[in-house]
C-alpha cells in the first residue's frame, strides 16, 4: 500500500515537472541579440505597422479621440474573463519606454513578455507571430514617439484557473502556431503581401474565426464568421462563400477598408468601424492586396445565426 | 366578474397595442437608415466615379441626410430596444450623447447643403460628412454579417 503511494506520488511529480517543462515560455530573440535587434527603425514607417497592427483600437486610452495616447485601460470581455488592455505609451515606469526591440518582438512574435511570462493570446500574437523583425523595429521606433502616458492599466479580471499564466505554454504547445512568415513564391506579391497584412499584423482571423472551449482558433471554421464575444451580433463570414463575401468584389473589399462601405452602402458598425479607422490610413495598394488574398481564402460556411437582427 | 374580463381584455388590447407601436418603430427607423443607404448608394457611386456627378442627386440625399438627422431620436423611443433591432442597449443607456450624434449629422448636412455646389466641392465635403455613419454605428448598432 505504502509503495503504491510512493508511486503515485513520483508519477505527479513527474507530471507536474513535466507541464512545467513544457510550459516553459520560449522567446524567439535571446539577449544576445539585443544590440543588433536595436539597429535603425524608422517612425514614420512604424506608423503605418501601428495601423496596420490595429494597435490604438486596443490599447488607446478609452473615452478621447487621440490614437497616439496609448494609456490602456479597455476591458475586452471573453469566456474566460475581462482582459484589460495594457499601458504602450512611451512612459518609462508605466509603459513601453524603457523597451528595447527585443522587447517587442519576443511580444509579438513569442508572446512573452520582457519579465519572460507568457501574455494572454487576448494580445493577437498568435497572429503577430508573423512580424517581419523590420517591421517590429519600426514599430517600436514609432512607439518611442508618443506621448508618455502615466499610470498603469487596471489588473485582468480573469479568474482561477485562466490566471496562471505558466498554464498558457501548455494552450501555445495546442494551438499556437510559431511559424514565422514565409511568402509562397507560385502566387504574386501582391497575394503575399495580402497574406501578411491579413494573416499577421491585421490580425483579421481573431475576430473573424470560429474558437473552440478552450479559445483556440477552429482551422475548419478561420474567417467563417463568429458570434462577437464582446455582447451582442455575429462577426460576419469574410470568406468568398456565399454566406460571407461571395458576392463581393476585391474592389468592394478595398472600398469597405476604406470608407467602412458595404456595397449596399450600408456603414459597418461595432468594432470594425475601428479597424476601418485603422486601414484607411494604409496605402491604396495594401487596401488591394488584403482584398485579393481573401478573396482567395477557401470558402466556408457560416456558423447558424444565434438569432434575427435588423435595423 | 364582468368589469374584470372588461378590465382584462383591455389590458390585453393595450398590451398589444404598445406591441404593434413597438415593432412600428422599430420598421421605421430600418425604413429610415435604409432609405439613407439608398440615397448614399448614389452618393458613393458618383464619388468613386461609377455615375456621373449631378448636383440635383447629390443635394437629394442631403435633403434625406437633415430629415433623418432631425427625426432619428424620435425613431428610438424609451422601450423599443425589446423587438428584432439591432440597436445596442448604450442608445438608451447614453440618450444625450446618441441624440447629439444625430444632431451633428443634420447640422453637417445643413452645412454640406451650402458647401456642395459643384463635383469639386461635392467630393471635397461628402468623405467627411459620411463619416458620421461609421461614428454612430460603432457605438450603437450590433454587428451585421
Amino acid at each position: 500500500m505504502r509503495r503504491l503511494f510512493v508511486a503515485l506520488v513520483v508519477l505527479a511529480l513527474i507530471g507536474a515537472g513535466v507541464a512545467w517543462f513544457l510550459s516553459a515560455p520560449k522567446p524567439a530573440f535571446d539577449a544576445a541579440q539585443t544590440q543588433t535587434l536595436e539597429q535603425g527603425g524608422d517612425a514614420a514607417r512604424g506608423k503605418l505597422v501601428f495601423a496596420a497592427g490595429g494597435c490604438a483600437s486596443c490599447h488607446m486610452t478609452p473615452g478621447q479621440e487621440d490614437r497616439e495616447n496609448l494609456g490602456g485601460g479597455l476591458k475586452l470581455a471573453s469566456p474566460f474573463g475581462a482582459f484589460v488592455a495594457p499601458n504602450i505609451s512611451s512612459d518609462k515606469d508605466d509603459g513601453v519606454g524603457a523597451w528595447r526591440v527585443i522587447d517587442l518582438a519576443n511580444a509579438m512574435i513569442s508572446g512573452v513578455s520582457p519579465q519572460g511570462e507568457h501574455y494572454y493570446p487576448a494580445f493577437p500574437y498568435t497572429s503577430y507571430h508573423l512580424a517581419k523583425i523590420e517591421d517590429v523595429r519600426d514599430l517600436m521606433a514609432f512607439l518611442r514617439t508618443t506621448p508618455a502616458v502615466p499610470g498603469k492599466a487596471a489588473a485582468h479580471e480573469i479568474p482561477f484557473p485562466f490566471n496562471q499564466r505558466r498554464a498558457l505554454g501548455l494552450w501555445k504547445l495546442m494551438f499556437f502556431d510559431t511559424a514565422r512568415f514565409a511568402p509562397d513564391a507560385s502566387k504574386s506579391e501582391t497575394w503575399n503581401r495580402g497574406r501578411y497584412l491579413v494573416e499577421g499584423l491585421g490580425h483579421c482571423a481573431e475576430c473573424h474565426s470560429g474558437r473552440n472551449a478552450l479559445g483556440g482558433i477552429d482551422p475548419a471554421r478561420r474567417f467563417a464568421g463568429a458570434p462577437d464575444l464582446e455582447g451582442k451580433g455575429v462577426v460576419p463570414n469574410i470568406t468568398p462563400h456565399e454566406s460571407g463575401l461571395g458576392k463581393w468584389s476585391a474592389g468592394d473589399i478595398a472600398e469597405l477598408l476604406k470608407s467602412g462601405f458595404t456595397p449596399d452602402y450600408d456603414s459597418v458598425g461595432g468594432t470594425m468601424a475601428a479597424v476601418v479607422r485603422n486601414t484607411s490610413q494604409l496605402s491604396a495598394e495594401d487596401r488591394a492586396a488584403m482584398a485579393e488574398y481573401l478573396k482567395s481564402l477557401p470558402p466556408r460556411p457560416a456558423p447558424p445565426r444565434p438569432a434575427k437582427t435588423g435595423g | 366578474m364582468k368589469v374584470h374580463t372588461i378590465a382584462l381584455s383591455l389590458a390585453a388590447a393595450l398590451a398589444a397595442t404598445a406591441a404593434f407601436a413597438q415593432a412600428d418603430v422599430i420598421k421605421a427607423r430600418q425604413e429610415a437608415m435604409k432609405a439613407t443607404g439608398g440615397q448614399t448608394a448614389i452618393v458613393g457611386k458618383m464619388l468613386k466615379g461609377e455615375e456621373k456627378f449631378e448636383l440635383a442627386k447629390a443635394q437629394a440625399a442631403l435633403t434625406q441626410y437633415v430629415a433623418v438627422g432631425e427625426k432619428g431620436p424620435s425613431l428610438f423611443p424609451a422601450g423599443s430596444q425589446n423587438g428584432d433591432t439591432a440597436a445596442l442597449p448604450p442608445v438608451w443607456t447614453n440618450k444625450a450623447d446618441f441624440d447629439a450624434k444625430f444632431a451633428k449629422f443634420a447640422a453637417d448636412s445643413k452645412a454640406a447643403q451650402a458647401k456642395i455646389k459643384d463635383e469639386a466641392s461635392f467630393k471635397a465635403t461628402m468623405p467627411d460628412l459620411l463619416k458620421n455613419c461609421g461614428g454612430c454605428h460603432e457605438t450603437y448598432r450590433a454587428k451585421k454579417s
